[in-house]
């Protein structure tokens, strides 16, 4: 039987570009569909009940969910390139990094940049002290994953690419070369890939895009 | 050269008991740290210094954090028996959607329900209801949630049993009359030792959280 893939994603949406970063580092052929979010389309529905979100990979007709989860079982699933590394405990590492990102650090970096006045700036204090964990898990690395990109990497997608979109839109500056200098280089490095730049949205499209969306907090700016 | 693994944890936490569980499952002989969460230790502080929590597993010296990751790294090193996720990666992936589900919605609202009043609480109790009944749904008339046999997603939400008698009694409800399968099940697991001799008694978590809820003024 013909191996199907498909994906259900948006084009601004960095968990939806990490699955088709994953895919493509795996050189794994498939079908793209673009998901309009204000009007969810009935496979969508039926696919991912629960959640109701993108990404979800459907693989020979079996959906998988969450973009964590799904980026494990494409390295479960197709051989070649590596996502994680095969020793157990850097695998626990990575899985951790990765999880400290989505569930520590995105939901701080957004308070910081739209969340209320009033808890602006210890929000961005916060999230300053976050990033600088993670500027430091970098240590000399060229990558998070060592000489090439792995999973932390991939997941780290929305520092390297969305964080300075979001911080233009938003007009809130929290990434600077002065005060992560390892994080910027990376993200340069990472950003400058050839595959990389395959997944990446064109970036005026969603500056414009976020800032409909989330207004700025320097509106005047 | 022998193992050396040291558990920091402290004994009313869900997440700490998947890890005594997972251990238990395996054969590890392991030190057992009680940690006091307001006079957290320096041996914590220094091998968790992003989070600062348990449960904490220290493998030959080399920390690990984060309760189902720990429980994966368990059974990824010490893989020669007693699997403790599946083999296929399709119904591994179904089985780390659900532990995820239950890490991200059951900790909280079960927490809103003993921490809150009025009518905070009796929203609490609502969402709770909402999704435990998802939970119900999803294990259906499996015997449990992995299928024929304990698994990941089982071990993720099974210590959460020891927290029942705090929750029927805050929220004011019948666990047996609201979700009969997950009792049901429930009592299936318990009959596994690991699990059994891992779970503290619900009586002694109530009072736990009653002496909680005055330390914090939440009565």
């Amino acid at each position: 039987m013909a191996e199907e893939v498909v994906l259900f994603g948006t084009w601004g949406s960095p968990f939806s570009r990490r699955v088709e970063l994953a895919l493509k580092l795996k050189g794994v052929e498939y079908k793209y569909i673009e998901e309009d979010l204000t009007n969810k389309s009935p496979l969508l529905l039926k696919y991912n009940p629960i959640h109701k979100k993108i990404p979800v990979l459907v693989h020979n007709g079996k959906p998988i969910v969450e973009s964590q989860v799904i980026l494990e079982y494409i390295d479960e699933t197709w051989q070649g390139y590596p996502l994680l590394p095969k020793d157990p405990y850097e695998r626990a590492i990575a899985r951790f990094w990765a999880k400290f990102i989505d569930d520590k650090c995105l939901p701080v970096i957004f308070k910081a940049l739209w969340g209320d006045e009033k808890e602006h700036e210890k929000a961005v204090e916060e999230a300053s002290e976050l990033l600088m964990f993670i500027e430091e898990e970098l240590k000399e690395k060229r990558f998070f994953g060592g000489e090439s990109i792995g999973m932390v990497d991939i997941i780290a997608n929305i520092i390297a690419f969305w964080q300075g979109i979001f911080e233009e839109a938003s007009g809130v500056e929290l990434l600077t070369k002065e005060k992560f200098p390892k994080l910027i280089n990376w993200s340069h490095e990472f950003v400058s890939n050839s595959v990389v730049k395959e997944c990446l949205p064109p970036r005026d499209k969603l500056i414009a895009h976020l800032r409909k969306r989330f207004g700025s907090h320097n509106a005047s700016k | 050269m022998a193992d050396e693994v040291v558990l920091l944890d402290f004994w009313p936490s869900m997440f700490g008991m998947r890890v005594r569980i997972a251990l238990a499952e395996k054969g590890i002989k392991y030190q057992y740290k009680e940690e006091d969460l307001r006079h957290k230790s320096e041996l914590l502080l220094k091998m968790n210094p992003v989070h600062k929590q348990i449960p904490l597993l220290i493998h030959n010296g080399k920390p690990v954090c984060e309760s189902l990751i720990i429980v994966q790294y368990i059974d990824e090193v010490w893989n020669h028996k007693s699997p403790l996720l599946p083999s296929d990666p399709y119904q591994r992936a179904h089985a780390r959607f659900w532990a995820d589900f239950v890490d991200r919605k059951v900790y909280g609202v079960g927490r809103k329900l003993w921490a809150t009043k009025g009518e905070e609480q009796e929203a609490a109790k609502k969402e709770f209801l909402e999704i435990y009944k998802t939970l119900e749904s999803e294990l259906g008339e499996k015997p449990y949630f992995g299928g024929e046999t304990f698994g990941f997603v089982d071990l993720s939400f099974v210590t959460f049993y020891s927290w029942f008698y705090v929750y029927e009694n805050f929220g004011k409800f019948s666990m047996e009359a609201e979700f009969p399968q997950i009792v049901a099940w429930v009592k299936r697991c318990m009959q596994k030792e690991s699990i059994a001799n891992t779970l503290p008694d619900q009586k002694k978590i109530y009072e736990f959280v009653l002496k909680l809820k005055k330390i914090f003024g939440l009565e």
